[in-house]
């Protein structure tokens, strides 16, 4: 894919939207798309974090190893979702796995040089990591509900 | 002591013998009775209810789960909970329970004609949207875009599925489930129901919500769709439960604030109740 193409797949990326065209040039210079067949590990609970991925198409499970169930599926992600803050906080490592359910389309970013990006430009950097907090609170006040069993009650 | 002499509330407060047709044990906790009215029709509307008598037992409130253009016999999708329901579950084909209703405001399925439908259920909530969902589809061109969206703990506790999968099928039903919490097989969506809303992309001026499960969820649900979807609070509807004893808003024991659950709903426009979501003990 060319940089442009990039670029323009960027703007489309709900994640992404409303960024400037300089940001999402940036951006776009240390990405990559990747498209992965179902079935494939992404990466592994506890394994090095070094790439954050934009979902362009398909869906991923967040999965945990847990010795009574071998893989237990907390979360799944899907289009226009983002996959991954591991690479954003020492020591870099992965909370979860992350497993291919559909055939998968992903921009990934190189996690070092997005924080280097960051680090240079802190403006743009604090309006990223504004973005990540909403998609972590988001996530978090998701799983909340998940933990007071949001369907029991009486239900 | 008082007495009701009232020969209008007497008949109302009086049960009729429908027979048992058929039991299916749809989960491990909840199973659906088949029941044929004694004069062979039974008339309601998608949303109501009845009071169902388990002779000797005592009577409890039950969403009719069936369809409304169906009058020969009525489903009633039961969860075990308590002395009523448990032995609502041990009868068989043949016997009898005592009927009363059919009570309570229904979906506005007539006002909502020529909208979008937004249909979200969260565990056994989907039992009083399934007559929603079956009068939308019996009646499809009544209707714009038919969105189903459910939720429940785990794939074994998926109610209907066979529906959902046949409603999922249809080229004019988008139908999602999602679960709690899964092993590796299932390959569907994994989370709570709130976060598939974001999946569908609707127009929210044009979307009308019915929305039932715990109501916790259906809270969520509502704060999801008003302040992430733009969607007017008038255009969600909800159902209550509460403590229905008489169905007819004599006994006040399902009092909601200034409402009466079983008369004044159990399906409320959001605006009429959702300052009393926030009261402690209501």
């Amino acid at each position: 894919m060319t940089e442009n193409n990039l670029v323009k797949a960027l703007a489309e990326h709900e994640f992404f939207a409303d960024l400037s065209a300089e940001s999402l040039t940036a951006l776009a210079s240390i990405a990559e798309v990747i498209e992965v067949e179902p079935h494939t590990m992404i990466f592994e609970e506890g394994g090095h974090a070094d790439a954050a991925y934009a979902i362009v198409d398909g869906s991923v499970a967040l999965e945990m190893n847990m010795a009574h169930r071998a893989h237990h599926i907390v979360q799944t992600l899907h289009r226009g979702e983002m996959l991954g803050w591991g690479w954003l906080f020492p020591p870099h490592r992965w909370a979860f796995s992350a497993l291919v359910l559909d055939t998968t389309q992903l921009i990934r970013f190189d996690g070092e040089k997005m924080r280097s990006l960051w680090d240079e430009d802190r403006e743009f950097g604090y309006e990223m990591m504004k973005r990540f907090a909403h998609v972590m609170t988001d996530r978090l006040a998701a799983t909340r509900l998940q933990l007071v069993d949001f369907y029991a009650d009486r239900y | 002591m008082q007495t009701v002499t009232n020969p209008a509330v007497i008949d109302q407060m009086t049960p009729v013998p429908f027979r048992v047709r058929s039991v299916r044990e749809e989960l491990s906790h909840t199973f659906t009775l088949e029941l044929e009215p004694p004069n062979g029709a039974f008339e309601f509307l998608p949303g109501q209810f009845t009071m169902v008598y388990a002779f000797g037992i005592g009577e409890v409130p039950i969403s009719i789960s069936s369809s409304s253009s169906n009058q020969g016999t009525i489903l009633q999708t039961i969860r075990r909970t308590g002395a009523v329901t448990h032995a609502l579950g041990h009868l068989k084909s043949g016997d009898y329970v005592g009927i009363r209703g059919p009570y309570g405001v229904p979906w506005p399925m007539d006002e909502i004609k020529g909208r979008d439908l937004l249909i979200i259920g969260g565990g056994i909530g989907l039992a009083p949207l399934r007559p929603a969902i079956y009068h939308a589809l019996e009646n499809r061109d009544d209707y714009e875009r038919v969105v189903v969206l459910y939720g429940t703990r785990t794939p074994n506790e998926i109610l209907f599925e066979e529906e959902l999968g046949k409603w999922g099928a249809r080229t004019d039903c988008t139908t999602m489930v999602t679960v709690d919490a899964a092993d590796r097989g299932w390959n569907g969506a994994v989370g709570v129901v709130t976060r598939l809303i974001g999946r569908v992309g609707f127009d929210a001026a044009n979307t009308t919500a019915l929305v039932c499960g715990p109501e916790i969820m259906m809270t969520v649900t509502a704060e999801r769709l008003m302040e992430v979807h733009s969607m007017a609070p008038e255009n969600i509807y909800i159902t209550m439960e509460r403590n229905m004893k008489c169905a007819i808003g004599v006994c006040g024991h399902c009092q909601f604030g200034a409402k009466f659950i079983c008369t004044d709903g159990a399906v409320f426009p959001y605006p009429e109740v959702e300052e009393l979501f926030d009261v402690k003990g209501v």
